[in-house]
Order: C-alpha cells, then sequence, then structure tokens
C-alpha cells in the first residue's frame, strides 16, 4: 500500500465535503493510504503571493516540512494548493540561496525545510502509483454511455517548467482517466482554457464571462457532464451556471463532476453515498443515463 | 529603446523575485493574444503592462491598477517565446503595489483571513459540523501559531494592516 501525507487546504473542507468524500473513497479503494497532516495552514495561494511572494514561499515551505517530517510525500486535492506547493518545492529544491533565506524565516517556527519529497496532485497518484489497467480492472460499472467534457484547469499544469505534470498544449492525464471509467472524453473548443475563477469575488463580470464562454463550448460539444480536478474550476462552472442563468438567461444544466466522483460511480459506489447533493447544479439526468 | 520615465522602477521590478525576466521582453504580443482577459476588456493587456514596467510608468501599473485584473492562468508565460515570466511578473508588481497603499479590498479580506484563521477561506462551525454525518474524519487542528511567527518575520502582517488603514 502507498501512502501520502493529505493536504487538505482551506477550500475543499470549507466549501466543497463531496469532493473530499469521494477522493477519500476512491483512493482507498483503490489502495492509496492518507494520513491527515496536522498543523497545515493555506498553501500560500495567488492571493498571498499578490501581497508578498517571499511569504508564500515560507507558508509553502512550513507546510512541506510537515509531510517530510513523516518521510511521506504530499499529495493534494486542489490545483490551487498542488501549484503553490509543487512550485515552492521544485523552486527550493533547486535554488540554494533562496532554500537558505527561506529556512532563515522558518528558524523562526523550529521547522526546516529539507526537499527531500515531491508533492504531487492526485491525479499524478492514480496514474502513476495506481496505474490506468488497475483502475480498468476495478471498474464495476462501466461509464460507457457517457460523454464527458474534461476540464483540466491552469494550476494542474501551469508553470509546467516547475510542475512538469504533462504536456501543458496537449496534455492527456484527464482525458485517459476519464476513459479508464468506459465513459468516453470529448473534444471542445478551447478546452485548456481558464476558468476565470481567481477572477471571483472582486471581478465577478469578468469571471462570470470566462467561465460563460466555457459552458458555451461544453454545450455545442453535447457533453453530458464536465469533469473538474480543482475547486475553483468546480465553482465557476456549478455555481456559476446557476449566475448564467439569472444573468443572461442561459439554461445549461449539464453537471459538473469532480473527477473522483465520476471513478466512485465508476467503482460501484452507491451515489446515495457521495455528497453529490450538495452540488448547485443538479446531477440527477447524469445519474439516470447511467442507471 | 524607450525612454524610462522612472529608471528606479524598473530597477525595483527587475531586482524582486520573479520579476527578473522583464528585460527580455520585445513586445510581440503572444501574451496578449494568450490572455482570456484581454479578450474580454481592454482594462488589462500583459504587453502593455510589460511595456510600463520597462518605461517605468510606475502610476499606470500602480494607480490605474490593471494588474489586479490577472487571473494567474499562465498562458503567457509558457507561451512567451523570450522567457518571460509574466505571471510572475504580475505578482511582483502587486508585492510592490502593495507597498505604496495599493491593495484591493478583496486581497486585504483574504490576507486577514489567513492572519486570523490560518486559512484563506475560513471554515465554519457549520461545515465542521456536517463533516461527521457524511462520514469525514474531524478536521486537523491549523497551525496557526507557526504561521503567525512566518507572517511576523516576513513582515506581511504589518503590510496588510498598512494597507488596511489607506483603504478606510
Amino acid at each position: 500500500m502507498t501512502t501520502y501525507g493529505l493536504f487538505l487546504g482551506c477550500t475543499i473542507p470549507a466549501r466543497q465535503p463531496s469532493y473530499e468524500l469521494a477522493s477519500r473513497k476512491a483512493l482507498k479503494n483503490l489502495g492509496i493510504e492518507l494520513v491527515d497532516l496536522d498543523k497545515t495552514t493555506c498553501c500560500g495561494p495567488p492571493p498571498i503571493e499578490s501581497v508578498d511572494v517571499k511569504t508564500s514561499l515560507a507558508i509553502a515551505a512550513y507546510n512541506i516540512s510537515l509531510a517530510e517530517e513523516l518521510d511521506l510525500d504530499m499529495v493534494t486535492l486542489c490545483s490551487g494548493c498542488f501549484q503553490s506547493l509543487a512550485k515552492a518545492n521544485v523552486l527550493l529544491k533547486e535554488e540554494e540561496h533562496l532554500r537558505e533565506e527561506i529556512n532563515e524565516i522558518l528558524a523562526k517556527t523550529g521547522r526546516k525545510f529539507r526537499g527531500n519529497k515531491d508533492v504531487k496532485h492526485y491525479l499524478q497518484v492514480l496514474v502513476n502509483d495506481v496505474g490506468l489497467v488497475e483502475i480498468k480492472n476495478n471498474i464495476a460499472k462501466a461509464l460507457d454511455n457517457l460523454r464527458v467534457a474534461s476540464f483540466y484547469g491552469c494550476h494542474l499544469l501551469r508553470p509546467s517548467s516547475l510542475l512538469k505534470l504533462d504536456d501543458v498544449e496537449r496534455p492527456r492525464v484527464l482525458d485517459d482517466l476519464i476513459e479508464a471509467t468506459g465513459a468516453k472524453s470529448i473534444y471542445y473548443r478551447n478546452k485548456l482554457k481558464c476558468c476565470g475563477g481567481l477572477l471571483r469575488g472582486y471581478e465577478d463580470d469578468l469571471a462570470l464571462e470566462i467561465a460563460r464562454e466555457k459552458m458555451m463550448n461544453i454545450s455545442k460539444a453535447k457533453a453530458d457532464c464536465v469533469t473538474t480536478v480543482c475547486p475553483f474550476c468546480f465553482v465557476a462552472l456549478d455555481m456559476g451556471q446557476l449566475q448564467m442563468k439569472s444573468k443572461f438567461n442561459e439554461v445549461y444544466e449539464i453537471p459538473v463532476l469532480h473527477y473522483p466522483e465520476l471513478l466512485c460511480l465508476s467503482l460501484g459506489v452507491d451515489p446515495k453515498d457521495l455528497a453529490l447533493g450538495t452540488h448547485r447544479t443538479k446531477v440527477d439526468s447524469l445519474l439516470e443515463k447511467i442507471r | 529603446m524607450m525612454k524610462k520615465q522612472n529608471p528606479q522602477f524598473y530597477e525595483q521590478v527587475t531586482s524582486k523575485l520573479g520579476g527578473e525576466t522583464l528585460t527580455k521582453c520585445f513586445q510581440c504580443g503572444t501574451c496578449a493574444s494568450s490572455c482570456p482577459v484581454a479578450k474580454l476588456t481592454t482594462r488589462f493587456n500583459p504587453r502593455l503592462v510589460i511595456k510600463n514596467a520597462v518605461a517605468g510608468e510606475k502610476e499606470r501599473i500602480l494607480v490605474d491598477g490593471p494588474i489586479w485584473l490577472c487571473c494567474s492562468c499562465y498562458n503567457c508565460q509558457e507561451r512567451c517565446p523570450q522567457g518571460v515570466e509574466i505571471a510572475e511578473i504580475m505578482y511582483a508588481l502587486r508585492n510592490i503595489a502593495l507597498k505604496e497603499g495599493h491593495l484591493p479590498k478583496a486581497f486585504i479580506e483574504m490576507a486577514s483571513n489567513l492572519m486570523v484563521e490560518g486559512r484563506v477561506v475560513p471554515t465554519s462551525a457549520f461545515t465542521a459540523k456536517r463533516r461527521e454525518p457524511l462520514g469525514l474524519p474531524p478536521l486537523k487542528e491549523t497551525g496557526i501559531e507557526p504561521l503567525s511567527k512566518i507572517l511576523s518575520v516576513t513582515s506581511f502582517s504589518k503590510t496588510v494592516e498598512k494597507a488596511k488603514e489607506v483603504a478606510k
């Protein structure tokens, strides 16, 4: 059994319990053990980088040191956390001066960044530790009549020089994982474009316009659902659809699933044991289709 | 080459972590054509932000505030043929803007959440209570103490408090 230190972050426990629930179930079913890291903080994301880049690096280094202490690699469910932590991890491993500078800050907390562990997004764990073949072997209910729009988001892949997760203009990892469930991963226009999520809260109109264009393209491609791997992409499209309805009178009603939810459904987890009712865009049509 | 309005500003950006690659830009516009925000509004154009930073047009960047419209998607940075780390430069510029008292309210709020709760998005009693019925383990404690030490050493807290005063 492979064990990881789970970095849960802020947004998922605060707002998206269904994502956490499905992720825990899917990883456990596939033989991945998670140890919840104690005394974590926020990861040092863009709003904090915007205030002070070095503080954000120090916060990331502090959190990574918690996994180092347990001799575990770290796994995240949120692409935002993944980017902040993995970016810092690679940068601090590579740049000695910066590492020393950050460790001087950490010294005040009695901790040290050693740089001997990896930070992974759970998609990497699924593809590399479990493997597509093993996932396929565990499928109890192939979702073979589903057309799924895969949505990578930004911080899973970019900046690719540091994250090195997949080809940045032609990624495959999420499409392969969707197809492992038996579903069809469909092409849609501007698939790799941003969801606008980081503008939510202070440039709401712009954020919604960006998400709206995504939904238009996804809808044109006749997707049965969208699959996201980041809580911010999820909100932009799930909650976003309600806002598109009230602001533009546009009705899409395309369910948005966190990838682990799709995976759980194919692994034979009863939909009642997933918190799908917490989604703002109803998922009933999808459940009907795979019944 | 463009005449620099404020050469100190150019030095200030290029000497900051993440701001170093500013010098390499040759204004091709690949960034602007890759930007999802620039497609929707003329208020933000990454090529112009870089141009103004190189030219030392400090006011246009800090006071007019285009840098806060970057959605951090990193498309520009990925596609830049010159290796200009545009998204990182936006952060460097935001760091400078903040030091000079320009920080949008939404950012002050998120930074304050971090200082008080240890999280940018705080959990509530409600979210904690619904975990058990869903079969989720209780949330682990936040490392607020070590975090406060970090925020104090880097003067993060002081900087944010000052920005709060300015915003009042």
